[in-house]
């Protein structure tokens, strides 16, 4: 309820900033760069306050609030950081890390991973003095060949669930359960494939934990050379899905979709994510090749393989006019290819005796 | 598309036609059914049960190659119910009156007959459409992929302008663009109309511009397109350097199609894969591709954005820019000293006027969508907000045509092709992908449970499917999706080559063939691809 007279602003730790109308605590933490923990937040979704760890002191409020789930209001005297707020963190991290029976995992496991590990490094909260029964209970039987779940390291912060409802739009995620029996499943409790899961990887991207892995960038955990990040663009469909290659010395391991990718934010298709080994596939074109004197396809040399296609295009040209050479561009390969094979057919021959594949 | 990608998240009424768009485009359907969470209502027009009539209020389920029939009735309605927008009608568009006149002979009743939807039903989907406060609509090659493509875009158009359906947010006309860079593709002219940018080959000043940058007189006619070009191999076509396309397998009608790069005299094929086209060929380079190349792409939404390399390529591999400058260079060429993509792109931008804003360091983050006319333009994510490039929207005025070929006694069954989820074209990337094979082992001939005890087939038994031009064995699946009558399946997996039977006829004004409607006979058969015994 702001007026003109009651400025939509609060104090931040000691400064004064300005918010936007529904605007969270969470949020506007984050946009002053205070680092405010959280295990259950993802900024594509719904905030959840499942967690506890974005608690944050509220002047007057007798007890610390969740920050994710708390919109701001003028006047608000916010502290995100102290002793207090830390001792509480730590012990909500001690706890929520007894469940789990690993809390390292590899980073290929997904994208949000090692935020678990990071925290309890960050609050030293490693020390075990809850350790007692895990909960959740690991789908090894599920033989999908591209998400892991372990849901031994679950710690039930519906991300997955969450993701798959709100932003794919698919609810092949459910949850069975209350409390520590909580147990993230799929509809029926059965297998992925058997659910609406269209494998698009979301809920691996989110997962804080690695309990949901991405199974194919797994195979290369115990390759020796670190992860190498490379922002590109997917190379299926026209929507034009910002990705991150995810490479070890000479091998591309696994694909992460770019949060902040313009066309995609965020989201993948099965395609996207998973279908990227094609690259390092043994039918790869490792040569040239040219047709011999028998009919047969044979590898050649860059030179021999150029001297030969110069020559029979221009044998072509030279006994039937240069309207009798035709080019077709790809849908698939860069702008680069596409404008050098218009120049191809234009700068060298004079005609438009070009197309490419978008007519079938 | 008229308008971004994050649009789809806008309208209060969504027309999708011809998208099956949770297969194809998934990404983009996440977003409508975001659309759809916050309160959208969907129509959509599909002659099959797709995974967008889940969420949709409203399912027109159309006959295959129906389409301008429905949306010249769905026009009739809108405009006998009023709900033209008069305004922007009067300062945006020409020809109104003719088009609204025209419009009325085609009466629900009347489409009702052709398309085989319920007359109350598309009167209720053009009041829907007609009522919204931003209307958007999303087509694909459902549309566009029939003898009459043009006529339904255009029949799309009309709808749109009728009633003010453009020019704004969450709303327009909006193609979602199959391959990577097929919108790049045309850009950069590679097309036999346009030079990039698409400045007509055919506009004298445009000839003489690059004439000057090219170094040497260039025709001053269009050239032809693939589909004639391969109408005319080993005729007027002698040679051919196809690059990244397997047309054997993708194309209509493949006998025609492999008759003609063999008739050739010489082909120059440049891939990743020895694919079929490829093993036709006399010369085949070998590309760089996903993960290897530095370069440029240009999405749906008219976005460029970078493509970076991670890993070597293998062996001797080569990017494609690289192979076609040195291939020109032996011929004698000139122009093609380059020495990395950025050169090429950089070129690519001087000479666009789409482009012309742009070079290798602004594209750096993928930011700009194009139109960028200049330097410090901040590109045009939305189309037509303050007027259309040619002035006015021209309504067209649209007759109902028959596809090339329609079911008969010989032919009874409509055949429709698409794509899957899990495939990719002719699978040669994701074919080679390992676990995608554990989600789609083989391809499937969707038939109508009915349908399937009708002719006497078996769920999950094969079948003889044959058109004019040839016959292929499938395997059956019963389903609900497919309507009685009609059956579907990809053209992904080369066991099935399915386009040995597409292939009748081609759109007059594009050249794109007609691969959505194919009139079929569907048999019981063996495996081996005999026709069973009775």
């Amino acid at each position: 309820m702001t007026s003109d007279s009651n400025p939509r602003t609060i104090v931040l730790d000691g400064e004064t900033v300005a918010f936007e109308r529904g605007e969270t605590l969470f949020e506007i933490a984050q946009r002053h760069r205070r680092d405010v923990p959280s295990l259950c937040y993802d900024d594509r979704l719904d905030p959840f306050g499942g967690c506890r760890l974005c608690i944050v002191q509220l002047e007057g409020a007798r007890k610390p609030v969740a920050s994710c789930t708390t919109k701001a209001e003028p006047g608000m005297r916010v502290t995100t950081h102290n002793a207090t707020l830390d001792m509480h963190r730590r012990v909500i991290l001690e706890m929520v890390a007894s469940e789990n029976r690993d809390v390292d995992v590899d980073e290929l496991s997904g994208y949000a991973s090692q935020e678990m590990s990071t925290l309890l490094d960050r609050y030293d909260a490693r020390s075990g003095r809850f350790d007692g029964a895990h909960s959740g209970t690991s789908r090894p039987d599920d033989g999908n060949p591209f998400i892991l779940r372990d849901y031994d390291n679950c710690i039930s912060c519906y991300r997955c669930v969450r993701v798959c409802a709100e932003q794919e739009g698919d609810y092949a995620i459910s949850v069975m359960n209350r409390g520590f029996d909580t147990q993230i499943t799929t509809e029926f409790g059965g297998f992925l494939e058997d659910s609406s899961c269209t494998f698009c990887g979301q809920c691996v991207q989110t997962c804080p934990t690695g309990a949901l892995g991405d199974i194919k960038a797994l195979r290369a955990k115990d390759v020796p050379e670190p992860v190498e990040k490379t922002r590109s663009v997917c190379p299926y469909c026209g929507v034009g899905c910002a990705v991150d290659i995810l490479s070890k010395g000479d091998k591309v391991v696994g694909i992460q979709p770019a949060m902040d990718g313009p066309a995609n934010e965020g989201a993948l298709c099965v395609k996207g994510q998973f279908a990227f080994d094609f690259v390092h596939h043994p039918d790869r074109l490792k040569t040239p090749f040219v047709r011999n004197d028998h009919g047969q396809l044979v590898p050649a040399s860059w030179d021999e393989a150029l001297d030969k296609a110069a020559a029979g295009l221009l044998e072509a040209v030279n006994e039937h006019g240069r309207h009798s050479l035709y080019a077709v561009a790809s849908g698939r390969a860069p702008n680069e290819a596409g404008y050098l094979m218009q120049k191809f057919v234009r700068a060298g021959l004079g005609t438009s005796y070009i197309d490419n594949c978008s007519r079938a | 598309m008229s308008n971004p990608l994050r649009d789809m998240e806008k309208p209060d009424v969504i027309f999708c036609i011809g998208t099956n768009m949770t297969e194809c485009h998934p990404v983009a359907a996440t977003r409508l059914k975001k659309a759809i969470a916050n309160g959208a209502r969907m129509i959509v027009a599909d002659p099959r049960v797709i995974g967008l009539v889940e969420h949709a209020d409203m399912h027109l389920q159309l006959r295959v190659g129906s389409d301008s029939a429905l949306l010249l009735a769905m026009a009739h309605v809108i405009q006998r119910a009023g709900l033209i927008d008069p305004g922007f009608i009067a300062e945006r568009t020409t020809e109104a009156e003719a088009f609204l006149e025209h419009v009325k002979e085609f009466t629900p009743e009347w489409a009702s007959e052709i398309c085989r939807v319920e007359p109350a039903l598309i009167e209720e989907a053009a009041i829907l459409y007609g009522t919204a406060d931003r209307g958007a609509i999303y087509y694909t090659l459902g549309i566009t992929e029939h003898i009459c493509g043009v006529d339904n875009v255009q029949s799309l158009c009309n709808l749109a302008l009728m009633t003010g359906n453009v020019g704004r947010e969450g709303t327009g006309i909006n193609p979602m663009r199959g391959q990577n860079n097929i919108q790049g593709a045309g850009d950069v002219g590679a097309i036999p109309n346009n030079y990039c940018g698409f400045q007509p080959v055919t506009d004298p000043a445009i000839q003489a511009k690059f004439e000057k940058a090219y170094g040497r007189e260039i025709d001053r006619e269009k050239g032809i397109t693939k589909v004639r070009a391969l109408d005319e191999a080993g005729k007027s076509i002698r040679a051919m350097f196809i690059d990244g396309e397997n047309t054997v397998v993708t194309d209509p009608d493949r006998e025609h199609c492999e008759h003609a790069l063999k008739s050739l005299d010489f082909l120059v094929v440049c891939d990743l894969f020895m694919t079929e086209t490829a093993e036709l060929a006399d010369v085949v380079f070998p590309a760089t591709g996903f993960t290897e190349t530095d370069g440029t792409q240009t999405n749906t939404e008219r976005r460029v954005q970078r493509l970076r390399r991670a890993v070597p390529p293998p062996g001797e591999a080569k990017a494609d820019w690289w192979i076609i400058s040195r291939l020109a260079q032996r011929m004698g060429f000139h122009g093609f000293d380059y020495t990395d993509a950025s050169e090429v792109f950089n070129e690519l931008c001087r000479l666009s006027t789409t482009y012309a804003g742009l070079d290798w360091d602004r594209v750096e983050f993928g930011e700009y969508q194009w139109p960028v006319p200049e330097e410090g333009h901040p590109g045009t994510p939305r189309l037509h907000e303050d007027g259309f490039i040619n002035g006015r929207g021209v309504f067209k005025l649209i007759r109902y045509r028959d596809p090339a070929e329609t079911i008969d006694d010989d032919y009874p069954v409509w055949l429709t092709t698409g794509r899957r989820l899990e495939s990719y074209h002719s699978r040669t990337q994701t074919g080679r992908s390992q676990g995608i094979d554990y989600l789609l082992p083989e391809e499937v001939l969707e038939v109508h449970p009915d349908d399937v005890t009708a002719w006497g087939l078996a769920d999950g038994g094969w079948a003889e499917m044959a058109s004019r031009r040839g016959a292929v064995t499938i395997r059956v699946k019963a389903t609900e999706r497919s309507p009685r009558g009609t059956v579907f399946s990809s053209f992904s997996f080369n066991d099935v080559p399915v386009n040995i039977l597409t292939g009748a006829g081609y759109d007059p004004v594009t050249d794109t063939a007609e691969l959505k409607v194919c009139p079929v006979t569907v048999r019981p058969a063996s495996k081996s691809g005999g026709v069973a015994a009775d």
